[in-house]
């Protein structure tokens, strides 16, 4: 099965046109490879559902695409263009942002402050609190995904689901061309998972381009146009939706559980 | 969340704002105190108020011109370094050294006023040179060595002890001459240090809540791989704000030479820096960074300066006052902690800090 998903990761990798494309990427911490050789490659205007177990780099990958940290080897190109971000800020002002994982939320921070945390509106010295807190309070209306009272608590007070929507609404303001989510529902309920993943259709609908990384994969599955696997710091399947099936994804994750399992066995059985 | 900006702006950040807006409420009396309670910093205004009237009650000289001008000399100097240590604290960090800096810096500038600089050209030449070298080396040491900061400014605070004795000869020296005139401006005029003080507390106070060094600094303190991925330059952060209370130690030096209207080796020191961090955590400054206030830092020094000036006119001495000061710590503590939690659990009304 691997070998025949090999040829299909090869076979979409010759487009041409791509917004995003992530060539022979490889990421090393110290003893630790977390990413091997990867090719990655984003459509314009198109949703790329990015699945694995976790630890098998997609945190990692997604992190040396925002400008967070660079490659160990390898290089990314934006609209043809070779890239060598410095910074997330650098990587923002090219057109691509990120939601983290962790959030990246300060907990003594106000609503509004970690929505423009990093951009805010200033008028020297002084920043521009009353706008921040209108727009903040507009952006979340309008998105629709939020239960909050006042933009004015501080986040350390709100629910998970709360944290995660302030989270994807800075970065969806942001006039991004490429938006990266890593794991945008995790800590969230049905009704605004359901939300967001409504949001990630809209976005698609404006033309942005968008990778989504997402545990519960039946769950992102139908907002997806393409879907990627990352195994052990290599991209092992690389198929379009409309080719492939929640079905056959779960069926390649339980041959993996099957071949894990099969290893321990082997391994005490040995012992 | 129709009426987010009308809340926003019913919540000011600074104290002393809370009297108009009130009478909006139901209850005015009540929705007062509880706009003042919610203030992070009105449990130590509280302790101030309540110990400056135990003492012009019980104290009869208490209140007189003699003991504010002792309360307000008193207070300045720790005022000045704990800007700094506030800074430092918000954003994780603390610093030891900053004593031997204000002990360091008026040789400095008596150095610079010797080689013919004017004495306003000297000191504040000294405060950048310190700032940025001292608080530099700190700074730099903690961020790419990864050493903590508390062992980091330990070590270059013997560094600068050593090298102030060395120069000094450990011997007390004259003020440059002609510099008296200038002198009175800093610190030489009873009011003039805690003028310096006060103005820099709230210059400080804004940076704090309403500039993006500001934001950055609680960021950083609050949430450092946060703030990393959000894109902040973190180590720039933390080595601006060594280097601002680096400044501030020097500032404090300087002003106390002219104070006392000596250069002595004496001055400054580890003991400085502990008096200047009890009325910082008194103030309300978390220990885990993240959270803190300058203004809180001043009202902290004010409790600690009453405390000094009354039981001094009451002939304690200033042996038994050691004890009186940390007491004086542990229940401003706990009354801190027991008001946090009180607002965090909404006992005392909204959501604010
Ligand atoms: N900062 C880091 N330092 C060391 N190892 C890391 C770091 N970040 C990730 N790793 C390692 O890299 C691998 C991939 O991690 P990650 O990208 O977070 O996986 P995923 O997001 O797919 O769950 C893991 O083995 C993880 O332990
Ligand atoms: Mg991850």
């Amino acid at each position: 099965m691997t070998v025949e998903n090999s040829a299909v990761s090869g076979e979409t990798f010759g487009q041409t046109d791509d917004i995003l494309r992530a060539e022979h990427i490889s990421k090393r911490y110290g003893a630790v490879t977390a990413l091997v050789d990867v090719n990655l490659r984003l459509g314009r205007g198109e949703v790329l559902g990015l699945i694995g177990d976790n630890g098998a780099g997609k945190s990692t990958l997604l992190k040396t695409i925002c400008g967070f940290q660079p490659p160990t080897t390898g290089r990314i190109l934006l609209n043809g263009e070779e890239v060598h971000f410095s910074s997330v800020t650098q990587a923002r002002a090219a057109g691509i942002d990120i939601v983290y994982q962790d959030l990246a939320l300060v907990n003594q921070l106000t609503v509004y402050q970690n929505m423009f945390l990093n951009r805010e509106l200033v008028r020297w010295p002084l920043l521009r609190n009353r706008s921040m807190r209108k727009r903040a309070k507009e952006q979340l209306d309008s998105i629709g995904i939020s239960t909050l009272k006042s933009v004015d608590v501080e986040v350390a007070s709100l629910s998970g689901g709360q944290r995660q929507a302030i989270a994807v609404a800075r970065s969806v303001f942001s006039d991004a061309k490429v938006l990266l989510l890593d794991e945008p529902l995790a800590a969230m309920g049905v009704k605004e998972g359901a939300a967001i993943l409504d949001l990630v259709r809209d976005l698609k609908d404006q033309g942005i381009s968008i990778i989504i990384i997402a545990h519960n994969y039946g769950q992102v599955f139908p907002v997806c146009d393409r879907v990627n696997l990352l195994q052990g710091g290599k991209i092992t399947f690389d198929k379009y939706s409309k080719d492939t099936s929640v079905e056959e994804l779960t069926n390649i994750v339980v041959s993996e559980y099957r071949k894990a399992l099969e290893e321990r066995h082997r391994r005490t059985a040995a012992s | 969340m129709s009426d987010v900006s009308d809340t926003a702006e019913r919540s000011p950040d600074i104290i002393g704002g809370a009297g108009g807006p009130a009478a909006r409420g139901p209850s005015p009396l009540n929705s007062a105190a509880a706009i003042f309670l919610k203030q992070r910093e009105a449990s130590v205004l509280l302790i101030a108020a309540i110990l400056f009237i135990y003492f012009a009650t019980t104290t009869p000289a208490f209140v007189s011109h003699g003991s504010f001008v002792n309360i307000a000399q008193y207070m300045a100097p720790y005022v000045i370094i704990g800007i700094g240590l506030v800074l430092l604290m918000v954003c994780g960090e603390i610093d030891l050294s900053v004593g031997f800096v204000w002990m360091l810096s008026p040789y400095v500038m008596h150095f610079f006023a010797d080689s013919g600089l004017p004495i306003l050209l000297a000191i504040v030449i000294t405060v950048l040179i310190l700032a940025v070298v001292i608080g530099g080396v700190n700074g730099i040491v903690t961020t790419y060595f990864g050493v903590p900061s508390l062992i980091t400014t330990l070590g270059s605070g013997y560094i600068i002890f050593g090298y102030a004795l060395t120069v000094s000869s450990a011997q007390q020296i004259n003020l440059p001459d002609g510099s008296l005139g200038v002198g009175r401006w800093f610190g030489g005029e009873a009011w003039s240090e805690i003028i310096w003080a006060t103005v820099l507390v709230l210059l400080f106070q804004v940076l704090l809540t309403r500039t993006r060094w500001g934001l950055y600094t609680i960021s950083v303190g609050g949430n450092l791989l946060g703030a990393r991925e959000a894109g902040i330059k973190v180590n720039k952060i933390k080595i601006g704000n060594f280097m601002l209370c680096s400044g501030f130690g020097a500032v404090a030096g300087i002003l106390e030479a002219f104070k006392n209207n000596i250069i002595d080796p004496s001055a400054g020191q580890l003991a400085v820096v502990l008096v200047a961090l009890a009325g910082v955590v008194i103030g309300g400054t978390a220990m885990l960074g993240g959270s803190g206030t300058v203004i809180g830092l001043w009202l902290g020094v004010l409790v600690l300066a009453i405390l000094n000036d009354g039981f001094n006119l009451r002939g304690i001495s200033s042996n038994k006052f050691q004890i009186i000061l940390g007491a004086a710590i542990l229940v401003a503590m706990i009354a801190n902690t027991y008001l946090t939690r009180l607002r965090s659990a909404g006992r005392l009304g909204g959501a604010r800090k």
